[in-house]
């Protein structure tokens, strides 16, 4: 079932993000040569997924210590450059292990 | 080495979509839980692919708000996806036409971004096809099974899945920290700035969106200044 106020609301969500994704993906199609800027642009991912992951993650399960041993196990399987499925299920299968056994104890 | 083909799109992809199926699953139990229908909470998914968009959007909807509160949120809390999109601008191959770009920012998330930013290469086209497909497949699918499942699977499954992002996010950045000191320390640097916005008083009531933004830009500004990264020539292949 769909309210038809609904389709407003979901006109403006979606609208308003796409615009935002859309606007600077388009617009800017030259390459930008300034140092500055790409410097800039070079550190962002990193800085980006940083942010989102610290001190977030370790709370992510609504239990601290599962989270930590998830976020300990995804640093050492990282250093050791597995790949990105291997590091994620190595990350969730710690922290649910964890868990299993904090509701033992 | 470059891996430029759609089939390294889907390898890459892949968890990324393993990792939305996870967190889609809680947002369409927490969507249908506030009252909204399951085919409204797909729709929302399908058209939006973005997740704390989607969440804070969710009391809006249910408890009738206005657009204008509605726009304003979204504005907001997916403002940073405007940066990853310029940085995502300079990334595009030369195969990448005007309507590649279109389509390509539709799916452009967090997890898209910054895998195909941290590539030392420009993408291709197909490479980018591969890669945002099975997300987007996943972001649908998981707020499908969320929706109507709702809360079968148990808690601990749901929460523990919700780290496959994490995850994800540390294998991006771990092994590019340790080979690259100045990446290293502004990654140290978000990290210091992330935690004073989350622990701090005052600091802590600001948006997730907005927090986003303000440590990442004030890392990798003050990184650009202090060590600036020489122009590399990046071939398309």
């Amino acid at each position: 079932m769909i309210r038809p106020e609904f389709f407003l609301y979901l006109l403006v969500m979606a609208g308003v993000t796409y615009l935002i994704r859309t606007i600077p993906l388009v617009l800017f199609k030259k390459k930008i040569k300034n140092v500055f800027v790409l410097s800039f642009l070079h550190y962002m991912p990193y800085a980006v997924l940083s942010v989102m992951t610290f001190p977030t993650m370790i709370y992510a399960t609504g239990s601290i210590i599962s989270g930590i041993v998830g976020l300990i196990v995804a640093l050492v399987s990282a250093y050791f450059n597995r790949s990105l499925v291997t590091v994620a299920l190595l990350t969730c299968i710690s922290a649910y292990i964890t868990q299993v056994v904090i509701n033992l104890i | 080495m470059i891996k430029n083909t759609f089939k390294n799109g889907i390898k890459d992809g892949l968890p990324i979509c393993f990792g939305y199926l996870a967190v889609a699953f809680t947002f369409g139990i927490f969507a249908v839980a506030s009252g909204l229908s399951v085919l409204e909470t797909v729709l929302i998914s399908l058209t939006n692919v973005t997740s704390a968009g989607q969440l804070a959007a969710v009391p809006i909807i249910a408890g009738g708000g206005l657009l204008v509160e509605l726009a304003l949120a979204q504005l907001v809390i997916n403002l940073r996806y405007a940066l990853m999109s310029l940085t995502l601008s300079q990334k595009m191959g030369n195969d990448i036409k005007l309507y590649d770009r279109f389509l390509i920012a539709f799916v452009n998330t967090d997890e898209v971004f910054a895998v195909s930013a941290s590539k030392p290469y420009l993408v291709s086209k197909k490479y980018m096809y591969g890669l945002i497909l099975t997300p987007y497949l996943g972001w649908g699918l998981g707020t499908l099974l969320g929706a109507v499942l709702g809360d079968v699977l148990p808690a601990d499954i749901v929460n523990c899945l919700s780290l496959a992002i994490y995850g994800m996010f540390v294998a991006i950045v771990v092994p590019e920290v340790k080979h690259s000191k100045p990446t290293a320390l502004c990654v140290l640097f978000a990290i210091v700035l992330s935690c004073l916005f989350f622990y701090l008083p005052v600091l802590n009531t600001i948006s997730t969106g907005f927090v986003v933004i303000i440590c990442s830009v004030i890392a990798s500004a003050v990184m650009a200044i202090l060590k600036p990264i020489k122009p590399t020539t990046e071939d398309n292949v």
